[in-house]
C-alpha cells in the first residue's frame, strides 16, 4: 500500500482527478465528453514525443532534440510533397517523415553511441544543428496549402458525433497513431530482449556490457526509435494543425521532459513506464489548456507546470534522501 | 603439480606459457595455468602480481601476448568475452555487474537470453529458469524483488545463478568473501561444493588468506607476473602464502599491553536507531585502539557512521573529552576531532582524478584559509609532512592519487584525517582491498596512533586484523553489544567461534 | 594546488586548443572582410554584445563545476530584470534626473540583485537540501521564475527608465565599454574563486567525488547553496545588461541564451560531471562564439544559420577532446574521468 502510495503514477492520477474535481466544481460543463475529446487531441502529438523521451531516459540519457527532429521531419515531407508530388497519399506521407526523423536520430545515435559523446550536451547541439539547417537551407515560411492528402488525413475521424446531452466531440485517426505508438513500444520494452536491453543499459552500461548487450547498438537504436516518433509526431502536428510552420514545436521539449519525470521516470535511467508517462502528459496538458477553469489566470501556465515538476520529482527524492539517512 | 593421472578427466582449462605485455611492461609472464572440472583453484597474488591480468585473459577481455588457451581441449586463438562465455568460462566481479533495476528473475535469465541469441524476452520462461537455478543451489529469493532491494549476500547469489543459468562450466570469482559475513561466506562455500559436485571447477581469485585455503584444492601463486608456486591447498598456511606473495616474511606484530592513563575519551551512551543499533554504550579510553566487530547486519557500519554524524541515531549521546557531539552532523563530529576512515576508499575515501595533495588537503582547507584565500606554502609543506611521515610512495605530491597502490591510497586518506590531530580516530575496514605487504604497515600504524595518545576504533570483521591492532575488541550482534573481550586473551579461533555463538 | 595540471602538458589542455580555435577563427573573418571585422565600430559593438550570455555561461560553469547545472539561469536573469524595471518604470519614472535618479538605480540594482541571490539560494534549497536532480529542480524553478515574470508583466514589455539607467549596457569608461568591464570583473573574480579560494577547492572536490566530499566532512549543503547563489546573482548580472540595452525588461528576452550558456561552458572545457573546470577556457569560448557569431552577420549570414554553426561548432569541439585526448593518453593509463564519462 505504501509502495502504491509512493509511486509517481498514483501521485499524479491523484492530481489529476483532484484538478477534474476542482474544475467541474468551478464549471459544471468541464466534465464533458467535448472536453474530453479536446483534451484527447491536444494529448496525441505530446503524447508520442514523450514515449520516445521517455525511452531515452529509461536508457540512462537524455534528449532534448526531438522537438527539432519532428519539426524538421515534418517541414522538409512538406515540402518535399508539394514540390516533387503534391498528390502524395498520406501513408506515403507519413512514411517520409518517420524516415527523415529516424535519419536525424540516427545522426544523435552516431555521436552518442559512436563517440560516447554526453547525451545532454549532444542533443543540445543536434537541437540547433536541425532547427539551423532547417531555418536556413530548407526554409522559414509557414505553409498552409498543404498537400490535398494531409488536409484528407486531418479530417478523417474514428467518431464524430454529439452525445444525447448535446455535447460535440471528435475523435481523429490521429488518435490511432497514438494507441499504436504505445503498443508497439510497450511491446519493445517488455516482450524484446531490445527492451530488457534498454532497461539494462540504464541499469548500468558497465554491467550491460559485460554480460554482452551491444551497448552501441541498443544507444543507437534508442535514438534512431526517438526519432522516428519525432518524424510521425511532427507530421501529425502539421496535419491535425493544417500548417506546416517550422517555429513550431521546438521550445516544447522541457514540458514533454517534465511529463516523463512527472509520470515516475528518472534521470539516473533504468526506470520509467508508459502508463506514468501518460498520466505525466495528461497533466501537463490540462494545466495547458484548463487552468483558467480551476481559477488560476492563464499567465500563471508556467509558474504552475514549474511547480508541479518541483513537486512531482521533489516529493519522491526528499523522500528517498530521508529513506537513506535513515538506513544509513 | 597438476599430476597427470590416467583416470582424471582431461582439464577444463589449459594455459600454457601465457606472457601479456604492455608497451615495454610485462604484466604476465610465461605462467602455466591449469583447471580440471569440479576443481577448485585458488589463485592468489597482492595487488599487481598479475592475477586479473591472467583472468582477463581468461575470460577474452584481453588477448595474450604470447601463450595459448586451450577451454575443454579446444584451442582457442583470438578469444574474446562472448566466446569464452559460450564455452562456459564465467567471471563473477567484485561489484557482481547486476542490474539494480531489475528483477531478481530478469538478473539470472537476462545474460542466458543474450548468448542464445533470443529476440523476444518471455517472462514466465525467465522466472522458470531463475527458479530452476536457485533450487539448483538451494536458496530462496523472491523472482520478483527487484535487485536493489536485496542484500549483498544475495546479489551475489544471483551473479552465481546467473552464471549457472548460461551453463558456466568454470565460475572465476573476483574476491568474493570481501564483502559477506563469515556466515554468509560458510553458505557460499556450501554452495560452492554443491557446484563442484556437479562438475563446475571454481577459480577464486582472492587475498584474502584463511578463507584461499580452506575452499581450494589447489593453489596458485602469482608474485610480478610470474607464478611462484602452485600446488595441493593443504601444502599451504597463511605463513607460507604470506611468504609466496610477497616473497618475504611478514610476521604480525600484537598490540602492547594499554599503556594508557585510562581517562575515558570518548563515552557513547545508549546510542539508539530502530533497525540498526540498540543501546549502544561503551567507552574509549586516551590511547586504547578499541575493536568493533560483528557479521555484516549486526550494526556494526551504522554504528561506525553514527558516531562520525554520517547516520543521525534516535537517542543517545556522544562525548568526547567531556564534551557532548552533535548527532547526524559529520561537519560537527570533525569539530570535536572525531575522523573517519571509510571502509570503500575507492567511493567514498578519495577523489581518484585529483592530486594526492589535494586529497590530503581538503581536510585542512579551514586551517589554512586567510580570508577566504588558502595558503598554498603552508598546505604543502604540511600534506609533504605527513606524507612522509606516513612513507608514501608517490613520485610527486600533484599526481593524480588514482596512481598510486591501495595501500598508498590508505595512507593519503590516513594523512587527510592526522593532519587534522584528531582525538578519536575510526577506522571502518582499514585494510580492505589492500594487499599484504602494506597490511601489515597500516597496522603498524594504527598501533603507532594508540602509543601516542589518540583513541583509535577499528571497525573490522578481519579477525586477525583486530588480534593484530587492538587493546580490547566488542562485538556486535542484532544491533547491540553483546561481548567484551581483552585482546591478547584470544586466540583467531575462539574469537571467531564467540563471534558466531 | 596545481594539481593534475603539471602532469597534463600545456598543449593537451582543452584550453590550449581553444585558444587555438579562437585565434584560428578571429584570423578568418579578419581575412574574409578585414575592413569590417577589424574596425573599431566592429570590435566595440562586439564588446558591447557578449557579456550579456557571457556572464550566463559563467553562472552556468560554477553549477557544471560541481556536476550541476543550471537551466534557470534565463529565467532569473528574466525576472530580475522585471522587478528592477518595475521599480524604474513605475516607481521612480522616466522623468527622474540626477542624484535622485542614479539612487533609484542603486535601489533597482540591489533589488535585482537580490531577486537573483533568492531565487540562486532556492535554487540552492532544492538541490542540497531536498536533493532534487538539478537539471530538474532548475528546469521546474526556471519554469517559475520565467512564470513569475509573466504573471508580473502580464507578458509585456516593461518601459520608460529614466536616462541613467542607459549607464549600465551603452556606456564606456575611458574607451572601455562598460558591460566589458563588468564581465571582465566577474570572470576574474570567479577566477580567483575558483582556484584560490577554499571554497573553490571544495567546489572543485565537490564536483569530483560528491560522497568522499561528505566523508571528510566537506559541508556540502552549504557550497551547493552559495553555488547556486552566485549563479543567480550573475544571472541577474545579466539581466541589467540586457535590461539596460533594450531599455526595456521583459518575462522572454534571451530565450536562446539558455543553449549558448550551456555550449560555451562545455566548449570551454568545464566537465558537466563536475571537478573541472577554468574560467580561462570559458572566456576563450566566449571570444570564439563571439568572433564567429559577427563575422557571420558581416557575412550577411541570417540567425538561423548562426545557430546551425554554434551546434556544429559544440559537436566538432566535443569529438575532437574526446578522440584526442584517446590519442594522447594512449601512453599513460586511460583516465576514469574524462569528458567521456558515464554515468556511474
Amino acid at each position: 500500500m505504501t509502495a502504491l502510495l509512493a509511486r509517481n503514477e498514483t501521485l499524479v492520477a491523484a492530481v489529476i482527478v483532484l484538478f477534474c474535481i476542482v474544475a467541474a466544481l468551478s464549471d459544471p460543463n468541464f466534465l464533458s465528453v467535448t472536453t474530453l475529446s479536446d483534451l484527447l487531441r491536444a494529448s496525441i502529438v505530446l503524447g508520442i514525443l514523450a514515449i520516445g523521451a521517455m525511452l531515452v531516459l529509461i536508457s540512462g540519457g537524455i534528449d532534448v532534440s526531438f522537438t527539432a527532429v519532428a519539426v524538421s521531419a515534418m517541414y522538409i515531407t512538406t515540402k518535399a510533397a508539394l514540390i516533387f508530388w503534391p498528390g502524395m497519399p498520406w501513408p506515403m506521407i507519413f512514411a517520409l517523415s518517420i524516415l527523415i526523423g529516424a535519419g536525424l536520430g540516427a545522426i544523435n545515435g552516431v555521436f552518442i553511441a559512436g563517440f560516447g559523446l554526453p547525451t545532454l550536451i549532444v542533443t543540445l547541439g543536434t537541437l540547433s544543428v536541425f532547427r539551423g539547417f532547417l531555418l536556413t537551407f530548407v526554409g522559414s515560411d509557414r505553409i498552409s496549402a498543404l498537400p490535398p492528402d494531409m488536409r484528407e488525413f486531418s479530417r478523417m475521424v474514428i467518431a464524430r458525433g454529439t452525445t444525447p446531452g448535446g455535447d460535440f466531440y471528435n475523435l481523429p485517426w490521429s488518435l490511432a497513431a497514438l494507441a499504436g505508438v504505445i503498443a508497439l513500444t510497450a511491446f519493445i520494452l517488455h516482450k524484446t530482449m531490445l527492451g530488457r536491453s534498454i532497461f539494462a543499459l540504464g541499469g548500468s552500461v558497465e554491467s550491460a556490457r559485460r554480460i554482452g548487450i551491444d551497448v552501441r547498438r541498443t544507444q543507437f537504436f534508442v535514438y534512431v526509435y526517438v526519432g522516428a516518433l519525432a518524424g510521425l509526431a511532427g507530421i501529425l502536428h502539421g496535419s491535425m494543425g493544417r500548417m506546416a510552420d517550422p517555429f513550431s514545436l521546438v521550445g516544447l521539449e522541457l514540458s514533454v521532459i517534465a511529463a516523463v519525470v512527472l509520470g515516475g521516470a528518472r534521470l539516473v535511467g533504468g526506470y520509467g513506464t508508459i502508463t506514468g508517462t501518460l498520466l505525466g502528459v495528461a497533466l501537463i496538458v490540462l494545466v495547458q489548456n484548463s487552468l483558467v477553469v480551476v481559477g488560476i489566470p492563464s499567465t500563471w501556465q508556467s509558474v504552475t507546470i514549474g511547480a508541479l515538476i518541483l513537486l512531482g520529482t521533489g516529493l519522491p527524492a526528499w523522500q528517498a534522501k530521508r529513506a537513506a539517512a535513515r538506513a544509513g | 603439480m597438476d599430476v597427470s593421472d590416467p583416470g582424471a578427466p582431461g582439464p577444463l582449462v589449459d594455459m600454457t606459457g601465457v606472457t601479456k605485455r604492455y608497451g615495454g611492461v610485462t604484466a604476465l609472464e610465461d605462467v602455466d595455468f591449469r583447471v580440471t572440472p569440479g576443481e577448485a583453484v585458488c589463485l592468489a597474488g597482492e595487488n599487481g602480481s598479475g592475477k586479473s591480468t591472467l583472468i582477463k585473459i581468461l575470460s577474452g577481455v584481453e588477448r595474450p601476448t604470447e601463450g595459448e588457451i586451450r577451454i575443454g581441449g579446444q584451442m582457442m586463438t583470438g578469444l574474446d568475452p562472448r566466446r569464452a562465455a559460450a564455452a562456459g568460462v564465467m567471471v563473477i566481479f567484485q561489484d557482481f555487474s547486476l542490474f539494480p533495476n531489475l528483477t531478481v528473475a530478469e538478473n539470472i535469465a537476462l545474460a542466458r537470453d543474450l548468448t542464445a541469441h533470443r529476440r523476444f524476452f518471455d517472462r514466465r520462461a525467465a522466472r522458470a529458469t531463475a527458479r530452476a537455478v536457485l533450487d539448483r543451489i538451494g536458496v530462496d529469493i523472491p523472482l520478483n524483488a527487484r535487485l536493489e532491494s536485496l542484500p549483498v549476500a544475495h546479489k551475489q547469489l544471483v551473479a552465481i545463478c546467473r552464471a549457472l543459468a548460461c551453463d558456466a562450466r568454470l565460475i572465476i570469482m573476483d574476491e568474493p568473501t570481501t564483502a559477506l559475513t563469515e556466515r554468509e561466506v560458510r553458505r557460499l562455500l556450501g554452495i560452492i561444493r554443491l557446484l563442484k559436485d556437479d562438475g563446475v571447477a571454481v577459480v577464486f581469485v582472492s587475498h584474502k588468506l584463511a578463507e584461499v585455503l580452506e575452499v581450494s584444492e589447489k593453489v596458485v601463486v602469482l608474485r610480478n607476473g610470474r607464478k611462484v608456486a602452485e600446488g595441493p591447498a593443504d601444502r599451504f598456511d597463511a605463513a607460507s602464502l604470506t611468504r609466496h606473495m610477497t616473497g618475504r616474511d611478514v610476521p604480525e606484530a600484537a598490540p602492547g599491553p594499554y599503556r594508557g592513563d585510562g581517562e575515558t575519551l570518548m563515552a557513547v551512551d545508549r546510542l539508539h536507531k530502530d533497525g540498526a543499533f540498540t543501546d549502544v554504550s561503551f567507552a574509549l579510553r586516551r590511547g586504547e585502539v578499541l575493536g568493533i566487530t560483528g557479521l555484516l547486519g549486526s550494526g556494526r557500519t551504522s554504528l561506525a557512521k553514527a558516531l562520525f554524524g554520517l547516520v543521525r541515531p534516535d537517542a543517545g549521546t556522544i562525548t568526547v573529552d567531556g564534551r557532548t557531539v552533535p548527532l547526524g552532523d559529520p561537519i560537527g563530529a570533525a569539530e570535536a576531532r572525531i575522523g573517519y576512515v571509510p571502509e570503500d576508499r575507492l567511493t567514498e575515501g578519495l577523489f581518484l582524478a585529483q592530486s594526492i595533495l589535494r586529497n590530503v588537503a581538503i581536510g585542512r582547507l579551514d586551517v589554512h584559509e586567510r580570508r577566504g584565500f588558502v595558503d598554498r606554502r603552508g598546505l604543502e609543506n604540511e600534506a609533504q609532512d605527513w606524507l612522509t611521515k606516513l612513507k608514501v610512495k608517490a613520485s610527486s605530491i600533484a599526481a593524480p592519487v588514482q596512481s598510486l597502490s591501495g595501500g598508498n591510497q590508505q595512507r593519503v586518506v590516513l594523512a587527510r584525517w592526522l593532519a587534522r590531530a584528531p582525538q578519536v580516530l575510526i577506522l571502518n575496514g582499514p585494510s580492505v582491498g589492500v594487499d599484504v605487504g602494506s597490511k601489515s604497515e597500516i597496522h603498524d600504524i594504527i598501533r603507532d596512533l594508540g602509543t601516542r595518545g589518540l583513541g583509535v576504533i577499528v571497525i573490522s570483521d578481519d579477525l586477525p586484523e583486530l588480534i593484530a591492532t587492538c587493546h580490547r575488541i566488542l562485538v556486535m550482534k542484532d544491533g547491540r553489544m553483546v561481548d567484551e573481550i581483552e585482546a591478547g586473551t584470544v586466540t583467531e579461533d575462539e574469537l571467531s567461534h564467540r563471534l558466531a555463538s | 594546488m596545481s594539481g593534475s595540471r603539471t602532469e597534463t602538458r600545456l598543449i593537451e589542455t582543452p584550453e590550449f586548443r581553444l585558444a587555438i580555435i579562437a585565434v584560428a577563427i578571429f584570423a578568418l573573418m579578419a581575412g574574409l572582410s578585414p575592413e569590417r571585422f577589424l574596425s573599431p565600430q566592429n570590435l566595440t559593438s562586439m564588446a558591447f554584445q557578449f557579456p550579456e550570455f557571457a556572464i550566463l555561461a559563467l553562472a552556468m560553469t560554477i553549477t557544471m563545476m560541481t556536476g550541476g547545472i543550471d537551466l534557470s539561469v534565463v529565467g532569473v536573469s528574466n525576472l530580475s530584470a522585471v522587478v528592477a524595471a518595475t521599480i524604474l518604470a513605475s516607481l521612480a519614472g522616466p522623468e527622474v534626473a540626477g542624484a535622485q535618479a542614479g539612487l533609484w538605480l542603486g535601489f533597482a540594482v540591489v533589488a535585482s540583485l537580490a531577486v537573483g541571490a533568492a531565487a540562486g539560494l532556492f535554487n540552492g534549497i532544492l538541490v542540497s537540501r531536498l536533493g532534487l536532480p538539478p537539471i530538474l529542480a532548475t528546469l521546474g524553478s526556471g519554469l517559475v521564475y520565467t512564470g513569475l515574470a509573466v504573471a508580473m508583466t502580464g507578458g509585456s514589455a516593461i518601459m520608460g527608465f529614466p536616462e541613467i539607467v542607459a549607464v549600465i549596457g551603452n556606456s564606456r569608461i575611458a574607451f572601455v565599454p562598460v558591460p566589458l568591464v563588468i564581465f571582465a570583473l566577474l570572470a576574474l573574480g570567479l577566477h580567483i574563486l575558483l582556484t584560490r579560494t577554499g571554497f573553490g577547492l571544495r567546489v572543485t572536490m565537490y564536483g569530483a567525488n560528491p560522497m568522499a566530499a561528505l566523508f571528510a566532512a566537506v559541508d556540502i549543503d552549504r557550497i551547493l547553496l552559495r553555488v547556486y547563489v552566485i549563479a543567480g546573482m550573475f544571472s541577474s548580472v545579466a539581466g541589467l545588461i540586457v535590461m539596460s540595452r533594450a531599455n526595456s525588461a521583459k518575462a522572454d528576452y534571451g530565450s536562446s541564451y539558455l543553449l549558448l550558456a550551456v555550449l560555451i561552458a562545455v566548449l570551454g572545457g568545464v566537465n558537466p560531471y563536475g571537478g573541472y573546470g577554468r574560467v580561462v577556457g570559458v572566456v576563450l569560448a566566449v571570444l570564439s562564439m563571439q568572433f564567429l557569431s559577427s563575422g557571420l552577420n558581416m557575412l550577411q549570414v541570417s540567425n538561423f544559420a548562426r545557430e546551425l554553426i554554434w551546434g556544429l561548432l559544440l559537436l566538432f569541439v566535443m569529438v575532437i577532446n574526446v578522440t584526442n585526448w584517446a590519442g594522447l593518453r594512449l601512453r599513460r593509463a586511460p583516465p576514469r574521468t574524462g569528458t567521456q564519462g558515464e554515468k556511474a
